[in-house]
């Protein structure tokens, strides 16, 4: 059964001083099943942000729509939860209160508040830093604590907007495998936004590869890797083929982007 | 020990601070009971003190400081309780911002002093003519610095919020208000200070009572030493004032300063 339904999304940016207006995504299709775990891979500029953004409401598509459970999406809302690439926790919460900020919007019960911030602290590794405050936190502790804040509200889909970008790169391997056991544990639908291709294939159940700008879905590639999954199956020769293959797609379209008139 | 940007430590810095104090004193001394400078234009540091007593003790100063407090405090808080809540409107909402701001903006720069004689006729040379010149000079300068701070909000902030299912009320209760207020706080310091040049202006013309009254009588007298006792006076109390205001800053916010 399809949870998330695109159909026929575009987007097309108003020209800037009278510029001539820039098209960042052709109308795109994508079905989300429940308890997928989607990655969107594709060169930087492709939209795929754009596109995640209409998902979760915060930008209106200029043509198409798209359906959660049947029902069209207008506004952003808690029932589609979304991790940023840059850091958004808010600095004046500590750690505690920003996991309950979505539960203290719908005026669930402090008791209860406590139980699904204690639950999604444990979950995410975040024993001790309950009373920080942001600034405190390392960045890898700061999207750990946003993690936990999308998923306390227990969202329909969670949108990741390359959550680990910033990330250096053992920390980002360390969110990798939180992430997908978390996945793993109780198969949230996952919609994942990345330029990295390891990403990707260790993550998701599919990646779908878009092409550069104009944007749109070119490729869909079912990752065949049995879960639960561990870091060592990264190099693994199953591994290698997917990654392989996913390579020489993008880089057809990184070509064509970084060659392409402005 | 020139190093671009490198810290110093803690009691060094102290040590410093209070080597400019002493230096400053040595020169002032050093010109007046050295012969420099006229006792008519500039009293000595001793005669200084000796007429800050006298004024304390024969002519009532602590009733002209509160006096000038008050004034202060009172036009700086009908300006903040007007000024901060337009700000955050226009911060927040832009079509508030559109029509307001060309207004205010232009507000801004008429030189509050330049509106006494235009008090003096319209509010007499009262109470009320005080706090309105102070209210002058401080209100325009809260709404706009409030309102640049506030639409300073970042917006992926607010779009997390919205995606945590924040209405319009809550991005603004929630988000914009704690995210802005430390700033706001921070404006409000600024502006007091300011507002203390103003209540001293406002006081030279038309005052029987206050710090600035104080020391326009004391010009006529010629008493160098009252004048610079009183200035030095007014000096402190900004001291104290932005010192209560820091620490208060750094009380309530401290998710600001956490390291």
């Amino acid at each position: 059964m399809s949870r998330l339904k695109i159909e026929g999304v575009a987007r097309v940016f108003p020209g800037v001083r009278k510029g001539p207006p820039t098209q960042a995504l052709q109308p795109t299709d994508l079905e989300v099943a429940d308890n997928d775990f989607i990655a969107i891979l594709g060169p930087s500029g492709c939209g795929k942000s754009t596109l995640l953004r209409i998902v979760a409401g915060l930008d209106q598509p200029s043509a198409g729509r798209v359906l959660l459970d049947g029902e069209p999406i207008t506004s952003p809302g808690p029932d589609r939860g979304m991790v940023f690439q840059s850091y958004t926790l808010f600095p004046w919460l500590s750690v505690r209160d920003n996991i309950a900020f979505g539960l203290r919007e719908r005026g669930v019960p402090e008791a209860e508040q406590e139980a699904v911030v204690r639950r999604y602290v444990e979950r995410t590794g975040l024993e001790g830093f309950e009373n920080h405050y942001p600034r405190m936190l390392s960045g890898g502790m700061q999207q750990r604590t946003a993690l936990a804040r999308a998923l306390a509200n227990d969202p329909a889909i969670l949108l990741l907007d390359e959550p680990f970008g910033a990330l250096d790169n053992q920390t980002r391997a360390l969110m990798q495998e939180l992430l997908l056991g978390i996945w793993e544990a109780d198969r949230k639908t996952v919609l994942f936004v990345t330029h990295d291709i390891d990403e990707a294939i260790f993550m998701a159940n599919r990646v779908a590869v878009m092409s550069a700008r104009p944007g749109r879905i070119k490729t869909e590639l079912r990752i065949e890797l049995p879960h639960p999954r561990h870091y060592r199956m990264k190099t693994t020769p199953e591994f290698a083929a997917y990654k392989a293959r996913l390579t020489e797609e993008i880089r057809e379209e990184s070509i064509r982007a970084a060659t392409m008139q402005p | 020990m020139f190093e671009p940007l490198k810290p110093i430590p803690p009691g060094r810095r102290a040590v410093l601070g209070v080597l400019f104090f002493a230096l400053f004193f040595a020169a002032w001394a050093g010109a007046t009971y050295g012969g420099l400078v006229k006792p008519l234009f500039l009293a000595d540091p001793l005669k200084t003190l000796n007429a800050g007593v006298t004024l304390f003790v024969e002519f009532g100063f602590a009733k002209d400081i509160v006096m000038t407090i008050w004034r202060v405090v009172g036009g700086f808080v009908i300006a903040a309780a007007i000024g901060v809540p337009l700000g955050i409107a226009m911060g927040a909402f832009k079509p508030v911002e559109a029509f307001f701001e060309p207004f205010i903006s232009f507000a801004r720069y008429l030189p509050a002093s330049a509106f006494i004689p235009l008090l003096i006729l319209w509010a007499g040379i009262g109470e009320s003519q005080k706090l309105a010149l102070i209210f002058i000079g401080s209100f325009f300068q809260i709404v706009l610095m409030v309102a640049v701070t506030v639409g300073a909000t970042r917006m992926d902030m607010v779009e997390a919020a919205y995606t945590l299912g924040a209405d319009r009320i809550s991005i603004v209760r929630r988000v914009i208000l704690p995210g802005s207020a430390p700033q706001i706080a921070e404006t409000l310091r600024l502006v007091l200070g300011w507002a203390w040049t103003y209540v001293i202006v406002a006081e030279l013309i038309g005052a029987s009572s206050g710090i600035g009254h104080m020391i326009m009588d004391s010009q006529r007298l010629l008493d160098t030493g009252q004048m610079i006792f009183g200035i030095v006076v007014i000096g402190l109390i900004g001291l104290v004032s932005d010192f209560l205001f820091k620490t208060l800053n750094e009380r309530l916010f401290p998710w600001n300063l956490a390291r």
